[in-house]
């Protein structure tokens, strides 16, 4: 089930388990003993439904909460804090509605207390490669979702992250908004080489940006497939409709037993 | 000047027209005293032959108000900065902080006079106590209302406490101690008011007091006038203070 094995693994993550105590009853199982490796460069997406436990997963990677059993360990680091060299995007872009478009990139650079002009040219250059040239001094206030979601990815990389992570950024967008974000985010991937760990719900998302899937399982989340998508890259909108996408899109939505 | 703004101005000044016109209209028809209730026009004309005499009274009065609202601020933003980040801190001083609150300001106000006698530190001092609460309130209430999210990034990157709290917590705050300032600039006017209503030598509070005293009415209703004016002044002041340090919040609307 699990990929190669654990030598020369960028990231392994090995039999995490993490329970939350509940008011009433016993504790919470949010995921149980998963376990699966991350290649270097590799695109992987944590495909599951709703509530289960898929961005408690990420969070750990991300060092924001710990496991209670199992480890993470990333680059060769065990994580247990938040690692200087990760990038983080979430589901809500969270943009500092008080500062300009180019202050929120360069926020990380400003927290590592690295905010050079050569930071502030890389981010003119990001806002430029995500589409948002000309909207540098503008308030996250006036832009659309999707726009303050580019804003957010340009934010993650703006201190060039060896580990990419993002917790459904896309959700909260429109289909075609979407779409488009997608193409983006694999062709920032495509000219940065970094690892990325990506979260959702979707199924054609997963399948359409990922070279692996795992899929989890209801709460506890356990693994219940991990499929290698192998379709070549760059992934091209026409993919979408081909029947090897297909294919991959039943296998995991039989792991997700929403089909037989 | 658009449809709209010409429409926003208009109609305010249309209602404040037709008020001041039926005062006018009421005063003329029934003869009403003018030690009663003086018209409009009467208040007009005091206002203009005491002009000297209500802008010397106005100075004291704009001093006690202004010096008591900005010791709330340097007092109580600080305070709320401790309240809101130590529970203990919060659980000693919020009650303390409650309790000064309902302690009605026009009963203290003979104890303050005795302690600071009738200049201006004791209109100062009344000012201050009743601007002090609302800039604490609102101050804690937004250090503790940051959003969920922007935290758990500062934390994902690792930022310092302070860090966390000068470039995340504080400027997320700043509307709502806006909006508490907005409050308590209008009640220092009050408190300073309360002040020299109780004891003093100028102020227009105490212009009010002399002119009801002397059967001036018009004069008392133009101090009147002039009091809700300053605190007009002090409240589109800090509204303006609000759009020079948070011009994002006009952006998008």
């Amino acid at each position: 089930m699990s990929g190669s094995s654990a030598a020369g693994a960028f990231g392994r993550f090995k039999d995490v388990h993490r329970e939350f105590a509940r008011a009433h009853g016993g504790p919470l199982v949010a995921i149980e003993r998963i376990s699966f490796d991350v290649r270097e460069g590799m695109l992987l997406t944590l495909l599951g439904p709703s509530g289960c436990g898929k961005t408690t997963l990420l969070k750990i990677a991300a060092g924001l909460i710990r496991a209670t059993r199992g480890m993470v360990e990333i680059n060769g680091t065990e994580v247990t804090e938040p690692q200087p060299d990760f990038g983080i995007a979430f589901q809500h872009s969270n943009l500092m509605p008080w500062r300009t478009v180019v202050g929120n990139v360069l926020f990380p650079m400003e927290i590592r207390r690295e905010n050079s002009r050569a930071a502030r040219e890389r981010a003119m250059g990001l806002l430029a490669v995500v589409g948002l040239g000309g909207f540098e001094q503008a308030y996250p206030g006036e832009l659309s979702g999707g726009m303050q979601q580019r804003v957010a990815l340009c934010r993650a990389l703006i201190h060039r992250p060896k580990l990419l992570l993002m917790d459904e950024p896309f959700g909260a967008l429109d289909e075609l908004t979407r779409m488009e974000m997608q193409d983006l985010l694999l062709d920032i991937r495509a000219k940065t080489g970094t690892t990325v760990l990506f979260v959702t719900h979707s199924i054609g998302e997963a399948i359409y940006l990922s070279d692996a899937v795992v899929v989890f399982s209801k709460r506890p989340a356990v693994v219940a497939d991990h499929i290698d998508v192998g379709l070549p890259y760059p992934r091209t909108p026409e993919m979408r409709y081909r029947p090897e996408f297909t294919r991959l899109e039943h296998r995991a939505g039989r792991a997700l037993g929403i089909a037989r | 000047m658009s449809w709209r703004t010409l429409r926003h101005t208009a109609y305010p000044l249309l209602g404040v027209a037709v008020i001041l016109l039926l005062w006018q209209g009421y005063t003329r028809a029934f003869a009403v005293s003018r030690i009663v209730l003086p018209s409009p026009s009467d208040i007009l004309f005091a206002s203009i032959a005491r002009y000297d005499l209500l802008m010397r009274e106005t100075w004291p009065t704009f001093l006690e108000s202004v010096y008591g609202f900005a010791l709330a601020v340097v007092i109580g933003i600080p305070l709320a900065v401790c309240v809101a980040n130590s529970r203990a801190l919060n659980l000693t001083l919020y009650p303390i902080l409650v309790a000064t609150q309902s302690v009605p300001k026009v009963a203290i106000a003979p104890i303050i006079l005795v302690w600071f006698g009738l200049g201006i530190e004791s209109k100062l001092a009344l000012a201050f106590l009743v601007a002090f609460f609302p800039i604490v309130v609102d101050t804690a209430t937004g250090l503790r209302s940051t959003p969920a999210g922007l935290l758990e990034l500062a934390r994902a990157l690792r930022a310092s406490p302070f860090q966390v709290f000068t470039k995340v917590q504080f400027p997320a705050a700043l509307p709502f101690i806006f909006s508490g300032a907005k409050v308590a600039v209008t009640l220092a006017v009050i408190g300073a008011v309360i002040g020299e209503f109780v004891g003093s030598v100028n102020g227009l509070g105490n212009l009010l007091l002399t002119a009801n005293s002397q059967l001036d009415s018009a004069l008392a209703w133009a101090a009147l006038i002039w009091l809700s004016m300053l605190g007009i002044v002090l409240f589109a002041a800090v509204a303006l203070a609000q759009r020079l340090l948070m011009p994002w919040a006009q952006a998008g609307q």
